[in-house]
């Protein structure tokens, strides 16, 4: 009896401190945003979004950095998908469980918890220099894009264990090759984990701002980029120049981009999450 | 199944090894199935311990046997199933109509169009009934749409499915009851029209009536396929098959016709298994 209640009594104790925890990260999230919109949301209008930087901070947009946040989301996912979904498949489907394999595996983990910046000197040295790319549009994705690749690789890898064996069995005793069964089981089955991996992988990628300033991009650009090798800006680089300077006006600039960025980067996990509930309702 | 290891240890065998002992003399005549020297290790664990076994075209044939002697991997040699486990490893020879299946030059896709499988647990695609049965002919590449519809009405009707769901065929497989998942998947098989069709206790997640049905139907399929079936229940080996084939540690202990070895089995183990003194 007595041994049930200390049982009883630890088993209060944790909860509550689980209920404590979880409201630390809870209550700071919602000072942090609850401040940024009391700074920032008056100063968001359309010509907020429309305009062009500018030294008076009331005429100063965020058009350049957003439609450059833009171009490097949608390089990025071009260049970053496919190998990066293909990466995932061979290595899951492929290649033969051995000792290299398993530290392939590591590797790639590892790789996703390298710091951005070092991608960041990587890019530098490689695309800007030695490919001669500048600090253009296309070497800031190529860059971002590696620095996601182990997470799309990873994700694509859970996703495809994810698939029953039963079905994949089934198919290959049907007569298909493992291209037929990839493409026609494997890949349906799993393109809503894949998805989901992908785009959270590509919501870290538009927040990412140390890699991109180490290969160049600009805190001021006057115009948005129209082609790859233009030079670009970003809305965590524009937020980080506004913030290091003095005026109050910047600041509530400042504000009113992280409001655009966290709303974009909310979207993008909203989308997700869809992503990932329609899946698991096929399978159920 | 670790109650039953321990049951089997306490019983030291005693009896000389046989091999594949045939003792039906039509088997030993153009056998569908020959397999010779057949040995299969999953790294260092030696899964089947050389086995001969020759199986009749147009019979029943049932494995039985404790879990883990070795059966379902026996069977999946005729398919070649096991080439996906990174560790599988396997010596001898396993002919289907005269042709080695494991010779360099053998065409997998082709093999599994000729030996058909049904798994244990119904496992229909995430599609349309309809999809599911016309898979195996779109993966071949035949875009007759004509064609295609008749051989998924014929092949639902073989597996006596069609009356049930001919009027959805556009409904997800999945939505069908786990009897009439696992018909579907004979359908999905009889669709591409193999001649041999391996069952992996194909009834062991039905309840009593799905069972029966799926019995009726074997018993049916075999006029015209060659039905090797592994199999837990007992009964069920005696109501269907023609031929018994009793398993124990990677060995094959006995081969027979059924009704030997259900009523006069040669060896002592054999008798031990089915009166279910052990296993």
């Amino acid at each position: 009896m007595n041994s049930i209640r200390k049982n009883r009594i630890k088993d209060q104790i944790f909860r509550y401190w689980g209920i404590f925890c979880t409201a630390i990260g809870l209550v700071l999230l919602s000072v942090f945003i609850g401040d940024i919109l009391i700074d920032g949301l008056r100063r968001i209008d359309w010509d907020f979004i429309t305009s062009l930087p500018s030294r008076k901070p009331e005429k100063s947009g965020i058009y350049t950095a957003l439609m450059g946040s833009i171009w490097i989301l949608l390089l990025t996912t071009i260049i970053a998908f496919p190998i990066g979904v293909a990466a995932g498949i061979y290595l899951e489907e492929y290649g033969k469980k051995n000792k290299f394999s398993g530290i392939l595996e590591i590797n790639i983990s590892n790789l996703a918890g390298v710091p951005s910046i070092i991608y960041g000197l990587l890019g530098l040295e490689v695309f800007v220099r030695i490919m001669n790319l500048g600090a253009s549009v296309l070497a800031g994705s190529l860059t971002l894009s590696l620095l996601i690749l182990p997470i799309v690789i990873v994700a694509t890898r859970e996703a495809i264990k994810a698939v029953p064996t039963s079905v994949i069995d089934a198919s290959y005793a049907l007569g298909a090759s493992k291209w037929q069964t990839i493409w026609h089981q494997i890949l349906p089955a799993s393109s809503g984990g894949i998805l989901t991996g992908v785009i959270l992988a590509l919501s870290r990628a538009v927040g990412e701002t140390a890699p991109l300033i180490v290969v160049g991009a600009l805190a001021y650009v006057p115009f948005a980029p129209e082609s790859p090798m233009d030079e670009f800006s970003v809305l965590p680089i524009q937020i980080f120049n506004w913030i290091s300077r003095p005026q109050h006006g910047f600041i509530e600039n400042a504000a009113a981009a992280i409001i655009i960025l966290l709303c974009i980067t909310f979207i993008m996990n909203g989308i997700a999450v869809y992503f990932r509930n329609k899946w698991q309702q096929k399978w159920k | 199944m670790a109650a039953e290891m321990e049951i089997i240890m306490e019983k030291p065998i005693k009896e000389p090894k046989i091999l594949g002992s045939v003792i039906d003399p039509s088997l030993k005549k153009k056998p569908k199935i020959e397999v010779t020297g057949s040995k299969v290790w999953y790294g260092d664990f030696q899964a089947i311990k050389g086995i001969d076994m020759n199986i009749k075209a147009n019979s029943v044939t049932a494995f039985i046997g404790p879990s883990g002697c070795g059966k379902s991997t026996f069977l999946r040699l005729f398919n070649r199933m096991n080439d996906y486990v990174d560790t599988f490893k396997m010596e001898g020879k396993v002919k289907i109509d005269g042709k080695n299946i494991y010779k360099k030059k053998v065409n997998v896709e082709e093999l599994r169009k000729e030996v058909g499988m049904v798994f244990q647990k119904p496992n229909p695609f995430p599609k349309s009934i309809f999809e599911n049965v016309a898979y195996g002919l779109k993966i071949q590449g035949i875009k007759d749409k004509k064609f295609i519809d008749e051989r998924v009405e014929k092949a639902l009707r073989q597996a006596d499915l069609w009356n049930e769901v001919k009027d959805n065929l556009k409904k997800s497989g999945l939505a069908l009851s786990g009897g009439q998942q696992q018909r579907l998947c004979i359908a999905r098989t009889l669709a591409v029209e193999p001649s041999i069709i391996l069952m992996d206790e194909p009834t062991s997640a039905l309840d009593p009536i799905s069972t029966a049905k799926i019995e009726e139907l074997i018993f049916e399929l075999k006029k015209k396929y060659t039905i090797v079936i592994v199999t837990h229940n007992m009964q069920q080996a005696s109501r269907i098959s023609d031929f018994t084939a009793f398993f124990y540690m990677g060995e094959l202990i006995e081969f027979d016709k059924t009704k030997t070895i259900f009523t006069n089995p040669s060896k002592k183990q054999t008798e031990n298994y089915i009166t279910g003194r052990f296993g």
